[in-house]
């Protein structure tokens, strides 16, 4: 692994996310009831059967309470303050093309990085490593533009907005959406189905595999925004894709809600990889403010062989809860999940997975990387289920948590429950500390304090990086440095 | 023959406890002194001041580094300028490979003094050799920074790195604690192979034992924060004979 060497330029930086759009919003007021889901889903043009799994959510999400298990401590959100809906204005109600779209929002994304013209992606990417990275853009509630959609058209792979993907393949969402995460599954989960108003939905026909990455991006912009967004794919059989998640948000002073779903299913000999870096803001140096990010997750191997992967780094958000999951249901599928999680300040995580064996010879690896630093707390959750019948299930676990200092704490909440007596469960830990010992060592070499930090880290993390799409690989270490500032000490 | 270190009047304080109290030493390039003394009687302390550890408060004297105030600097800047602490417990960093480490110090040290960085395979080729040497073994590089390595195992580490950065100023803190007699012998030739005309030598230790085989031209007995005597290699000798307790009796009675 390379060391980072211009780490104190990246210091110097501010959060560089941090700044508002000045678009007009067209916003509803805070509060949640039957009648904004029906103006949701109107607005939005839906068919009666997507109103109707609203509407049933809804009512499942009022008889459940939100749940406080977590190893995270936040003030009660109150879910009547919240707005459920802002969409940019712009003149047709939908952009045809990128012509339509708001100016200022095209230079929003110019400053977030993100190219929405095709030829300078091409361009750009493809002289690094590659055939190019298709993005779906999403600026607060609504999908603004599809690059590479010709070519992806030409493999038969869809890849467009979930609005699009409800009023142009309603049976593809049907047969797939919540079946993965049912509507009742968590309050989170509920909350989403009833209100979520847009994603991503990729469908990867038989036998193709994708030809390119595909991407999002996501951003809140407007005050009190919850951002509720549903990304569903699915890989039919002997497919492949390779999905990239990025995620950015500018500087607020109130908290925002991020309860997104995701979900994922893989048929026979299908595989998803689906890798995310996550900075949402993660609140000041005080802790105020930053992005509460409770998200549901989870993959369904559904046929055999299949296979799904989790990768994902998470510096940002003022707490983070999540748990992407693998259901191996298929005989002979493998679920994976690789993660760097790293807490500075008052930042909170509880973030783990799930790995559910139910098919036979079933094979679940965990790789969890924790670091914690200045007032951080990081916990890992993880369950490693195996039901009677799974015969020859194997996991291996393997969790390690890097303290910075000595005022921030790392917690291991590992559940292990097996039903089945041909399986074979793994489990490793260990905890580190870097210390001023170890940075005076590293410092006596002439060997910077910003840039031991850094080199310590990238080796903890190595495992985990390496299983990282090319794209993000200088993204995450440039993320991991801007991240511990002043972690140490 | 220029003057490598110049300390004037150094006083330093540990949590609010007077440790170094007035100390004076010189050494010129070429030379390898010794401060020999009981414990507490400030040798670390004089050791980690130099290299700039934290935890340590100047509160009167200076000292000088090829003319520069070194107090001045921080303590990357004071070893990319060639200074070297051999530490006493050298501190394991699981996860951070000491390939990669070494390459870091290495290139560092070359930029400050103008060259061009190596590369993977240059690195590799100039730190094969010098491994052999000392005896370090194949996966070292690969392991860890001091992860899982015994007290003499961690102890040729430090020479070997040493080695690698070719300072000017080398500082060893008790580089001969724990170490059996083979081992000690392979740090001695190691320590030895290094003296050169431009490089100066610092050893702290207790016993005399490392000085009959790293043979220093100066000897500085350290007492209670002060150097209460200097003499050339018999001195240690003396000491043997008669302990420390005997010079503080000389001391106080002077």
């Amino acid at each position: 692994m390379n060391t980072t060497t211009d780490i104190g330029h990246f210091l110097e930086r501010d959060y560089s996310a941090g700044f508002v759009s000045n678009i007009d919003a067209d916003t509803l007021p805070p509060g949640l009831s039957e009648d904004v889901i029906r103006v949701i889903s109107a607005k939005k043009g839906e068919p009666q059967f997507m109103l109707d799994w609203r509407l049933e959510a809804y009512r499942h999400w009022l008889k459940m309470t939100p749940p406080t298990w977590a190893h995270v401590h936040y003030p009660p959100v109150d879910f009547q303050d919240v707005v459920y809906y802002s969409a940019p204005k712009s003149n047709a109600d939908g952009p045809k093309s990128l012509d339509e779209v708001d100016p200022e929002l095209l230079a929003t994304f110019e400053k977030l990085g993100i190219p929405l013209h095709e030829r300078a992606a091409l361009a750009g990417v493809a002289a690094e490593a590659g055939p190019g990275v298709a993005v779906d853009a999403v600026f607060d509630s609504v999908s603004v533009g599809t690059t590479f959609k010709k070519k992806l058209a030409e493999h038969g792979v869809i890849f467009c907005s979930f609005s699009e993907a409800v009023q142009d393949h309603p049976e593809l969402v049907k047969e797939y959406l919540g079946s993965v995460v049912p509507s009742a599954d968590n309050f989170y989960a509920a909350l989403n189905a009833a209100v979520f108003t847009d994603g991503s939905f990729v469908y990867i026909p038989p036998g193709v595999r994708c030809p390119m990455e595909l991407s999002t991006y996501f951003r809140i912009n407007a005050a009190k925004t919850g951002q509720f967004e549903r990304t569903l794919i699915v890989a039919d059989v002997g497919s492949h894709v390779s999905y990239l998640e990025g995620c950015t948000a500018p500087m607020r002073d109130e908290n925002q809600l991020h309860a997104a779903v995701v979900e994922l299913v893989a048929l026979d000999d299908a595989q998803i990889k689906y890798s995310t870096v996550q900075n949402w803001y993660p609140g000041d140096a005080q802790g105020r403010g930053g992005i509460y990010n409770f998200v549901t997750k989870r993959g369904d191997c559904r046929g055999r062989n299949a296979k799904i992967s989790w990768t994902q780094v998470e510096t940002g958000s003022a707490i983070t809860w999540k748990y992407p999951s693998c259901v191996l249901t298929g005989d002979g599928s493998v679920g994976e999940f690789y993660s760097v999680a790293l807490t500075n300040n008052f930042q909170q995580a509880d973030t783990g997975t799930k790995m559910i064996h139910v098919g036979r010879n079933t094979r679940s690896t965990i790789i969890s990387k924790g670091i914690s630093a200045g007032r951080g707390s990081n916990a890992y959750r993880g369950l490693v289920k195996v039901l009677r019948g799974a015969q020859g299930a194997r996991n291996y676990t393997q969790c390690d948590s890097l303290l910075i200092g000595s005022r921030c704490g790392a917690h291991t909440f590992p559940y292990i429950e097996v039903q089945e007596p041909t399986a074979t469960v793994e489990h490793e830990a260990t905890t580190s500390k870097i210390g001023e010992d170890q940075l005076f060592y590293c410092r006596q070499r002439g060997i910077g304090e910003e840039e031991a930090v850094s080199m310590i880290v990238n080796g903890f993390c190595k495992e985990v990086f390496k299983e990282l799409p090319m794209e993000f690989a200088v993204e995450v270490q440039r993320l991991l440095g801007v991240s511990l500032e002043g972690s140490v000490g | 023959m220029p003057v490598m270190l110049e300390i004037s009047g150094l006083r330093v304080a540990v949590d609010g406890k007077e440790i170094l109290r007035g100390l004076d030493l010189s050494i010129d390039a070429g030379e390898v002194h010794a401060v020999m003394g009981p414990n507490g009687s400030g040798k670390s302390t004089l050791a980690n001041v130099i290299a700039g550890r934290d935890g340590y408060e100047v509160l009167a004297g200076s000292v000088r580094y090829r003319g520069q105030d070194l107090l001045a600097q921080s303590p990357e800047e004071r070893a990319r300028g060639g200074v070297f602490l051999g530490f006493q417990y050298p501190v394991e960093i699981p996860g951070l490979s000491t390939a990669v480490f070494l390459r870091a110090a290495v290139n560092a040290r070359r930029a400050h003094r103008g060259e061009e960085p190596l590369d993977a395979m240059d690195f590799l080729g100039l730190v094969k050799g010098r491994m052999k040497e000392l005896g370090i073994r194949e996966d070292f590089l690969q392991r860890a920074i001091n992860e899982g390595f015994s007290g003499g195992e961690k102890k040729r580490a430090e020479i070997f790195q040493m080695a690698l950065l070719e300072p000017q100023l080398v500082l060893l803190d008790e580089i001969d604690s724990g170490l059996d007699i083979d081992a000690l012998r392979v740090v001695s030739d190691g320590i030895n192979r290094l003296r050169a005309p431009d490089r100066a030598m610092l050893l702290v230790t207790h016993y005399r034992r490392l000085l009959d085989y790293v043979p220093p031209d100066r000897i500085h007995v350290l007492s209670e924060g002060q150097i209460v005597r200097s003499g050339g290699p018999e001195l240690a000798g003396e000491l043997e004979q008669s302990g420390y307790g005997w010079l503080r009796a000389e001391a106080a009675s002077a």
